[in-house]
C-alpha cells in the first residue's frame, strides 16, 4: 500500500463527528457525510485501486437530496423569491420532496408536493410526517408526469407559490459544487482519480464533478444511468427518454454508463450482505458502474462513488418484496 | 378484450398509444397478444424466464396480480389491466 493510499485511510476516519456538536437548526447539520471504503464487494479489482463510498444517508433527511433543497431554498430567500405567506412547490419522485418538507417544517414555510402516484409507501408517509402536502401523479406518467402536473398548478395560482425547480435550479448544482465536492477533495486528501454518481436531475454528478475538475483536470468524473427507459431504478432517468434538466451539460461528463435494472438490485442485495451496507436501488447502479471503471483500470487509483440514500425508505417496494421470497 | 394502460417509456412500442386493447383469458395470454401487436413490449415486462420483472407492477382493475394469481389471473372482457414501474423514475 502506498503512502499516499495511507493518508487517505486516516482522513476519512474524522468523518460527520468534526461537525458541530450542538446546531441551531437541523438544517446545518446537512452535509458533511461520511466516506466508507469498500473493502469485500470489489469483484477481482486490483488492490491499488481503493473505492469509497460516501453515504449521503447520513443527511438529516436521509439523503443527498437535503444540500441542493437547502441551497435552493437559502437562495430564493435572499433574492426574495421566498416570503413569508409562500408556499413552497416541486415536483419529485421523493427524496427532494422528503428534503423540502423537512426544510419547510424547520423554516416554518408550507410544503407541496407533486409526485407520481408509485413512489414508494415509505416517501409518502414521511413528507406526510413533515407535515407537506402532496399531490400524486399518473403512475404511468413517471416523473415527467410529476413535472408537467407542477408546472399546471403554478401556472394557475403563480403568486401562491416559490418553485425551487430542481430541474432547472443552477442551485442544485452548486450545493454540490460548494459542499460534496469539496468533502471529497479533503475526505480523500486530494487523491481521487475518478467519481461516479447516478444522474436524477443529474445535480450531484454536474456540481461534484464540476468542483474536483477544478482541483485537478485529471479526475475523472463518471454517471451512471438506467440503461432502458423502462427500469425500476427510484430517482434515476434515463436521459435520451426525458425532459432533459437544464442543469444537465453532458459535454462536462468523461463517461456515463447505462446499468441494468436487475443488475442493480442484484448489488443493493450484496451491498447490504456482503458489506453491511443497507442502501437505495441508485448504489445498487452506481456501485455496478464503479466496478465497471475500476476493473479496466491498469494502476493505482482512488475511486470515489456517491450512495445517495439508505435502503430503509424501499423495504415496501418489489425490490426488497423479491429478496423475501428467495430469502 | 381488455384495455391496456401503457406507462410513457413502452409507449414507443405502442406507437404513443396510452391505452390499448388486447384479448387473452389470463394476464399471461393478454401479455402475449400484447407482444403480437407490439412486437419486443413482452421483453421489457417479463424476463427469461416468463415471469413479471422485479420493478414491473401489473394491476387488474386496480389490483396488483402478485396479491391475485400472478400471471395466471383470470381477465374477462372490459377488465383494464395497467402496467406501472414499480417506482417512479426521476427525483
Amino acid at each position: 500500500m502506498t503512502t499516499a493510499a495511507a493518508q487517505v485511510r486516516w482522513t476519512v476516519s474524522a468523518g460527520p463527528a468534526s461537525g458541530p456538536l450542538v446546531a441551531d437548526s437541523v438544517v446545518e447539520l446537512i452535509g458533511n457525510t461520511p466516506l466508507v471504503e469498500i473493502r469485500t464487494l470489489r469483484d477481482g479489482v486490483r488492490p491499488d485501486v481503493r473505492i469509497f463510498a460516501k453515504l449521503e444517508g447520513f443527511n438529516p433527511g436521509g439523503s443527498v437530496k437535503d444540500r441542493p433543497a437547502r441551497k435552493m431554498i437559502e437562495l430564493g430567500l435572499a433574492r426574495g423569491k421566498l416570503v413569508p405567506g409562500k408556499t413552497i412547490i416541486d415536483s419529485t419522485s421523493g427524496n427532494t420532496g422528503i428534503a423540502l418538507a423537512m426544510i419547510g417544517a424547520a423554516l416554518g414555510y408550507p410544503v407541496e408536493l407533486v409526485m407520481p402516484g408509485n413512489v414508494s409507501a415509505e416517501r409518502k408517509r414521511i413528507v406526510a410526517a413533515f407535515g407537506a402536502t402532496a399531490v400524486f401523479s399518473d403512475p404511468l406518467e413517471g416523473s415527467d408526469g410529476a413535472i408537467r402536473l407542477c408546472r399546471k398548478i403554478l401556472a394557475d395560482a403563480p403568486e401562491k407559490y416559490f418553485k425551487p425547480d430542481q430541474y432547472n435550479n443552477e442551485a442544485n448544482p452548486l450545493a454540490h459544487f460548494e459542499t460534496t465536492g469539496p468533502e471529497i477533495w479533503e475526505q480523500t486528501a486530494g487523491q481521487v482519480t475518478h467519481f461516479v454518481a447516478s444522474i436524477g436531475t443529474s445535480g450531484t454528478v454536474m456540481g461534484t464533478g464540476r468542483y474536483l475538475k477544478q482541483c485537478s483536470r485529471a479526475i475523472q468524473v463518471i454517471a451512471a444511468e438506467p440503461e432502458e427507459a423502462f427500469h425500476g431504478l427510484e430517482g434515476l432517468k434515463h436521459m435520451a427518454s426525458s425532459i432533459v434538466p437544464g442543469i444537465y451539460h453532458e459535454e462536462e461528463l468523461d463517461r456515463k454508463l447505462g446499468i441494468a435494472t436487475d443488475e442493480a438490485y442484484d448489488m443493493v442485495l450484496r451491498l447490504a450482505r456482503e458489506e453491511g451496507l443497507l442502501v437505495g436501488q441508485s448504489c445498487g447502479a452506481t456501485h455496478v458502474a464503479t466496478l465497471q471503471v475500476a476493473r479496466a483500470l491498469t494502476g493505482p487509483a482512488t475511486i470515489v462513488e456517491i450512495f445517495p440514500d439508505f435502503g430503509d425508505r424501499y423495504l415496501s417496494t418489489t425490490l426488497f418484496q423479491s429478496w423475501m421470497e428467495t430469502a | 378484450m381488455v384495455q391496456v394502460r401503457v406507462p410513457t417509456p413502452l409507449r414507443k412500442f405502442t406507437g404513443g398509444a396510452e391505452a390499448v386493447q388486447a384479448s387473452g383469458s389470463n394476464v399471461a395470454t393478454v401479455v402475449s397478444d400484447l407482444d403480437k401487436q407490439f412486437p419486443g413490449i413482452k421483453d421489457r415486462i417479463c424476463d427469461e424466464a416468463g415471469q413479471v420483472r422485479r420493478f414491473v407492477n401489473i394491476f387488474l382493475n386496480g389490483e396488483d396480480i402478485r396479491f391475485l394469481q400472478q400471471l395466471a389471473t383470470p381477465v374477462k372482457a372490459g377488465d383494464e389491466l395497467s402496467i406501472v414501474p414499480a417506482i417512479a423514475g426521476g427525483r
